[in-house]
């Protein structure tokens, strides 16, 4: 029996870019580049190395958001995913993380699986709370921030770094995994495997096709509402000097001024 | 008035302090109500209580250590049903965001993450957070179910505010699910006797410019001599210099404190996003065109092999 991973990725602006919100006060996907969230390229890698450990895997990639959401897609499958999921519906535009949830979760339904793999955090939202909802949602183990992770006899076991412990986790077949930056650096496609990518199937579904009513999700079904967004004013300038040898003594004497010292 | 639940983060019943700021806020959109699991509630609740928890829902079970979130999430669960609260807060550590995460789902709530500042408002409780790199700043409500909201260490200054604090038990019953993940082995962290980096006031990071693991005790001499917590930047952390555990950073730590010190890092976007919001930024490094320059209130453009050092020297001696 083939092992079945998805893997969940997100198409976000650039982080290097000038990223702002919309009019409506969602992330602005346009004035931006978008890319494979980068922080979602380790857990593409981690599929990829299960796949290849294990006898018989197919990995397919899943991502929900717009049009353009199609590169991310394609960027995992260049890395060697075998096929690509892409639910994309205008009633998707504004969806918060539990509506996101939902709609991952049904996809992942659908597609089939007996491992879930993600990202720590996506690079714009970054709350992190995906795939611990996925998990209650799907009602299997959530193994989540693993920054090493293996999966063998329909088990997976993995170590989770946290602030006050180092843990090693285990449980069972089907589960939801998420892993960090710390699990090892993802592989940059090949040309072969760019290739290949575009010869590679890419399913598109809409709300109907989950049975999702537009109504639970997009804008108006968030669950939550920004009020307001600010652009947080920059920094003024401060005092920059070069050292002629008292720097350490006059940057101990600005600390003190401050009351630092 | 009516009731906030509040998620203690504790070790062995020594609450720490993101929970009493929780406590804090809490107590401007109602009454503070702790939920306090595995061992140590009645030290914990002479803390609590002293900063306002008007009660401390209390369960101990070996499942809280023995299983990953689930059977917390089962336990603040059972307290949310008992108190039906106007809001729910949760420390927002790794494991916090979980919780929360799950707590929303099932109890069909949206949910806020990273609140730096939380006020009453006629429709709910308004969460602000720093968003995109800390480019920009959002106050957001929530506007189904019962608010669960995930904030930040160092959003408030913990203020006493004596309230009864009663410990009182609280039943769980844990579901099917919560012993699906088992945690088969535990390493506690060593520690360092430094405060921790997300708590400090004063925070010093090493980056690239440290140059080796070898190095980094120039970093750690200057963060002693000040009391502070030690960070690095994900270029140290990468080369293998310093643990991760240390990474500010967008994919580490974001920290906020009254003074963070940057010695030879560079200042990338994805270091901006864990310290932009320090109130005092300083800096040390070689090259003046470094983007960290465009943040400081004060800035030496140097090596940080003298300037460090002398800063140090000079910190003891005025500390006498």
């Amino acid at each position: 029996m083939s092992l079945r991973i998805v893997v969940c990725v997100k198409y976000v602006p650039d982080a290097t870019g000038d990223r702002r919100f919309a009019e409506d006060l969602t992330t602005d996907r346009e004035s931006v580049d978008g890319l494979l969230s980068e922080l979602d390229e380790y857990a593409v890698e981690q599929a990829l190395q299960i796949s290849d450990d294990a006898d018989d895997a197919e990995v397919t990639v899943l991502t929900v958001g717009p049009e353009d959401a199609n590169d991310a897609l394609r960027k995992a499958l260049s890395m060697g995913a075998d096929k690509a999921v892409h639910v994309e519906d205008d009633d998707l535009h504004g969806t918060d993380a539990l509506g996101t949830s939902l709609v991952l979760a049904k996809a992942i339904e659908k597609t089939g699986y007996d491992l879930v793999l993600c990202g720590m955090a996506s690079t714009d939202g970054t709350m992190g709370v995906l795939p611990a909802m996925l998990a209650e949602r799907l009602g299997v183990p959530q193994v989540t921030l693993l920054s090493q992770v293996s999966v063998a006899d329909g088990k997976v076991t993995g170590r989770r770094d946290g602030d006050a412990a180092s843990e090693q986790l285990e449980a069972a077949l089907p589960a939801v995994v998420s892993v960090t930056d710390q699990s090892g650096e993802a592989r940059y496609p090949s040309f072969k495997g760019i290739m290949a990518a575009k010869k590679k199937p890419v399913e598109s579904l809409d709300l109907d096709d989950l049975d999702i009513d537009a109504e639970e999700v997009g804008l108006d079904g968030a669950w939550t509402k920004v009020d307001d967004a600010t652009e947080r004013p920059a920094r003024t300038a401060g005092t920059v000097v070069k050292d002629e040898g008292e720097g350490g003594k006059q940057l101990a004497a600005y600390l003190a001024e401050q009351k630092f010292i | 008035m009516a009731e906030v639940l509040i998620y203690v983060d504790h070790v062995d019943g020594a609450v720490r302090k993101p929970t009493l700021e929780l406590l804090t806020l809490a107590r401007r959109i109602g009454d503070p109500v702790a939920v306090h699991l595995g061992p140590g509630a009645e030290e914990a609740a002479k803390v609590l209580g002293e900063h306002g928890a008007v009660k401390v829902l209390a369960a101990d079970a070996a499942e809280f250590a023995d299983y990953l979130v689930v059977p917390k999430v089962d336990a603040l669960q059972a307290a949310y049903d008992a108190v039906s609260p106007a809001a729910v807060l949760v420390p927002s550590s790794a494991e916090g965001k979980e919780i929360a995460a799950r707590l929303a789902v099932r109890i069909g709530s949206g949910i806020i993450t990273d609140a730096v500042d939380l006020e009453a408002g006629d429709e709910g409780p308004v969460a602000t957070q720093s968003v995109f790199a800390a480019g920009y700043t959002t106050r957001s409500r929530i506007t189904r179910g019962t608010p669960v909201i995930t904030v930040k260490p160092n959003s408030a200054t913990p203020e006493a505010a004596p309230a009864a604090g009663a410990v009182e038990q609280l039943s769980v019953s844990f579901g099917e699910h919560a012993t699906g993940t088992k945690v088969t082995a535990r390493t506690p962290r060593e520690s360092t006797g430094r405060p921790e980096l997300t708590e400090a006031a004063i925070v010093v990071s090493g980056g690239r410019g440290v140059n080796g693991a070898e190095n980094f005790h120039v970093i750690e001499s200057l963060a002693d001599s000040l009391g502070a917590a030690v960070g690095a930047s994900r270029a140290a952390v990468d080369a293998g210099w310093y643990p991760h555990s240390n990474q500010v950073g967008q994919t580490g730590k974001s920290v906020s404190p009254q003074l963070y010190v940057a010695a030879g890092i560079s200042g990338a976007i994805q270091h901006r996003a864990g310290m932009q919001t320090s109130k005092t930024i300083v800096a040390v490094n070689k090259d003046a065109e470094a983007p960290i320059f465009d943040l400081v209130d004060y800035g030496v453009v140097g090596d940080l092999f003298q300037v460090v050092p002398q800063l140090t020297e000079e910190v003891k001696t005025r500390k006498g």
